[in-house]
């Protein structure tokens, strides 16, 4: 494995007298007194580490622990106040104006936590930005530009302006915009924190889907352990500029360096990583609200041997009947389900952790698991779970 | 007390008297270009018969506004104006406004950048347009008479100082309202600071530039207005003539004019500034 990046002793400390900062931190006092006692702010403190080419490294960390100003000294949108820093062997930190801007062409690319999408440019000048101020030419750059965007599944979008895409496609516009350059490294601040839980999830596996065709060196910025797991071949764990923990994913879950570590750890507990969409039953049976009337809901729900059963209507779930009141249905000689048709059911999207489905299981009837189109897609009910919990636990024990 | 007096004006008074006697080749060379420019100008408009510029200026509104109302509006205004017999001065206006206009742009835009992108240059432009934005207008005529004498030359020279305020203001307004967040991306991606300016900082502030260009036309026009005092033809020419020779309705049917030329004017440009946010947020 080659080394990619090599960090050494880098400190970033905010204020007008840096060196009065680090005196006092090397004298061993904290963050919070240094404020106090010079104004100025430890943004990152003593830190090395390197990252291998290829690898994603992610580095977390809570709020204000000098993650963004980590990466953004890498390529040195902020300025480190002492240290080194190797790329490729060579130390970036005493490039001029001039060689910094080709490196940050050549090297870098950067994804960013709100997206920071030029709102007055299509989605394809977006893309083509980075090749724009090298002076690519238009036919090339705009092919470079249009790669990348199928790269990342945005074909067709071209000409859309940022405002009229979703959070997850501003997204990927401002991966494929980072790509459009073909850099080494990669640096994601935050990337998919301002994206909503199932869009992120999406974001994550298509990541690494990428990592495995382009290979690049990936620093990616997490507040989140379980992102952190997932994508991280290597994990760093920061607490108030300085590193507190270096290591695997395995290393870190297993052997927390302190109690910092032990609170992110605490917060992975299975039934968080059990999902509804990991312990949901495929429905045996669905009744049609446009086709069935009671007599083949009854017959559907007999097959499949089950006492309720859930309607749907042009792919989207409606309600539940139940298998007494579509007997009393049949004898009134009702023809439709209209009237016995229980519409206050209880729902839960396919990534709703386990932990929150117990409460719901409480009263006898089942949970729907619906998609986000309404569309039915499992069914849970209070054994499954149990089962699959159990199962959970005696596999993640024994891994 | 007299002996205790601070100086201000005698000081003032020094430093335009030092500048006629060794900067001459600057008032001189302004002169030529604003004086050639409006010749040339109110030549060229005055060569067309009015009922053209008339169609043509119907024309323009309709382009540059696509709306019907506005551009109708210019067409019943300036019939009007010409029915009033009011279209040789109003045509000289016009020129003024224009020519007087594009030099406060010209000068403020590229303040406004530089003011928006140093700190020390904020500094020190920012109080001085409050100065400038407090100050009543007639002030500004007093320096143009041993700068310029009477005349257009002179009025231009006050209509300049006087409306360009807004222009250097909401430039760089504009400039620094883009988000740092934005301004970080373009850095990451190696911009120079002009392929910043032009790529981001410029397109992004435009709708705001636009409404300081607004204003400046409509403080030009007022000034230009007030600069018959100095010997400005036109429109406020009409008025002064007016005041002098107690005609009310000779004052009046100028004023309306006016407010005609300042209506339209408006309308367009606030059309503008419009259209262009709607297609960049589209
Ligand atoms: N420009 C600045 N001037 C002064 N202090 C700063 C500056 N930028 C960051 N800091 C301080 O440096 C520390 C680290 O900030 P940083 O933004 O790197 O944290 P972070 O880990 O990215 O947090 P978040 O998760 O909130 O993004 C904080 O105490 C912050 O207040
Ligand atoms: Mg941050």
């Amino acid at each position: 494995m080659t080394e990619k990046i090599v960090v050494e002793n880098l400190y970033k400390i905010f204020g007008a007298h840096p060196e009065k900062g680090l005196k006092l931190y090397q004298e061993g006092f904290s963050k919070d007194d240094i404020m106090e006692k010079t104004k100025q702010t430890i943004g990152i403190a003593d830190v090395s580490f390197t990252v291998n080419e290829g690898e994603i490294l992610v580095i977390m960390g809570l709020s204000g622990s000098g993650k963004s100003t980590l990466v953004r000294c890498i390529n040195r949108l902020i300025e480190p106040s002492y240290g080194k820093i190797f790329l490729d062997g060579v130390d970036i930190t005493g490039l001029s104006e001039e060689e910094l801007r080709k490196l940050r062409q050549e090297r870098f690319g950067m994804v960013f936590q709100h997206f920071a999408l030029f709102p007055h440019r299509t989605v394809l000048k977006n893309v083509e930005y980075g090749l724009e101020i090298q002076k690519v030419p238009p036919p090339v750059r705009r092919e470079k530009a249009m790669q990348s965007l199928e790269q990342v599944g945005l074909k067709g979008w071209e000409d859309s302006y940022p405002e009229q895409l979703s959070g997850g496609m501003q997204q990927r516009v401002g991966l494929a915009r980072a790509l459009a350059l073909d850099p080494d490294i990669m640096l994601m601040d935050e990337a998919f924190s301002a994206l909503d839980p199932l869009i992120r999830r999406d974001m994550q596996d298509e990541l690494l889907d990428l990592q495995e065709r382009v290979q690049k060196t990936i620093i990616f910025i997490s507040h989140d352990l379980d992102e952190a797991l997932k994508l991280g071949d290597r994990i760093i764990l920061m607490k108030d500029g300085k590193i507190v923990q270096e290591g695997a994913a395995e290393d870190i879950l297993t052997n927390p360096a302190d109690e910092y570590v032990e609170k992110f750890v605490e917060d992975v507990d299975i039934s968080k990583m059990i999902t509804a969409e990991t312990v949901m039953k495929n429905p045996i049976q669905v009744a049609s609200f446009a086709h069935d009337g009671p007599k083949a809901a009854l017959w559907k729900m007999k097959q499949a041997g089950i006492s309720s059963i859930f309607v749907q209507h042009k792919s989207r779930l409606q309600g539940l009947v139940s298998a007494d009141d579509a007997v009393q249905a049949l004898k009134e000689g009702v023809k439709d389900l209209t009237g016995i048709l229980q519409t206050d059911i209880t729902t839960v999207l396919p990534d709703t952790p386990a932990s929150e489905l117990f409460p719901l299981l409480a009263e006898s009837s089942p949970v729907a698991v619906v998609n986000a189109e309404g569309r039915l897609k499992g069914v849970i009910v209070k054994g499954t779970l149990l089962a699959a919990l159990s199962e959970g636990v005696s596999n993640n024990g024994t891994s | 007390m007299e002996h205790l007096r601070i100086p201000i004006g005698r000081v003032i008074e020094l430093s335009i008297d030092l500048f006629t006697e060794h900067f001459s080749f600057i008032t001189i060379a302004f002169s030529q270009v604003t004086e050639n420019g409006i010749k040339y100008l109110v030549k060229a408009m005055m060569f067309f018969p009015p009922w053209t510029l008339i169609l043509i200026f119907t024309g323009l509104a309709w382009y540059l506004s696509r709306r019907r109302g506005i551009a109708l509006f210019a067409l019943i205004g300036l019939a009007l104006i010409w029915n009033m017999g009011l279209w040789a001065p109003t045509m000289s206006t016009i020129a003024l406004v224009f020519i007087s206009t594009l030099m406060a742009i010209l000068i403020g835009m590229p303040l406004g950048i530089v003011s928006a992108l140093s700190q020390a240059a904020y500094r020190i432009i920012m109080p001085i347009l409050d100065v400038m934005q407090t100050m009543p207008a007639f002030v500004y005529l007093i320096p143009a008479i041993p700068l310029f004498g009477l005349g257009p030359v002179g009025a231009i020279f006050s209509t300049v100082i006087f409306a360009m305020p807004p222009a250097i203001r909401l430039t760089c307004l504009g400039i620094r309202q883009v988000p740092v967040e934005l301004i970080e991306a373009a850095d990451a991606f190696g911009s120079t600071k002009s392929q910043k300016l032009f790529k981001l900082q410029l397109p992004m502030a435009t709708p705001t530039i636009m409404a300081g260009i607004n204003q400046t036309v409509m403080l030009a026009l007022s000034m230009v207005v007030i600069a018959a005092m100095i010997g400005a033809k036109g429109l406020g020419g009409e008025v002064w003539k007016a005041i002098q020779r107690l005609q009310p309705d000779r004052g009046f049917e100028s004023g309306i004019a006016i407010v005609i030329i300042a209506m339209i004017f408006d309308r367009i440009m606030q059309r503008i500034g419009n259209k262009k946010e709607e297609t960049e947020t589209r």
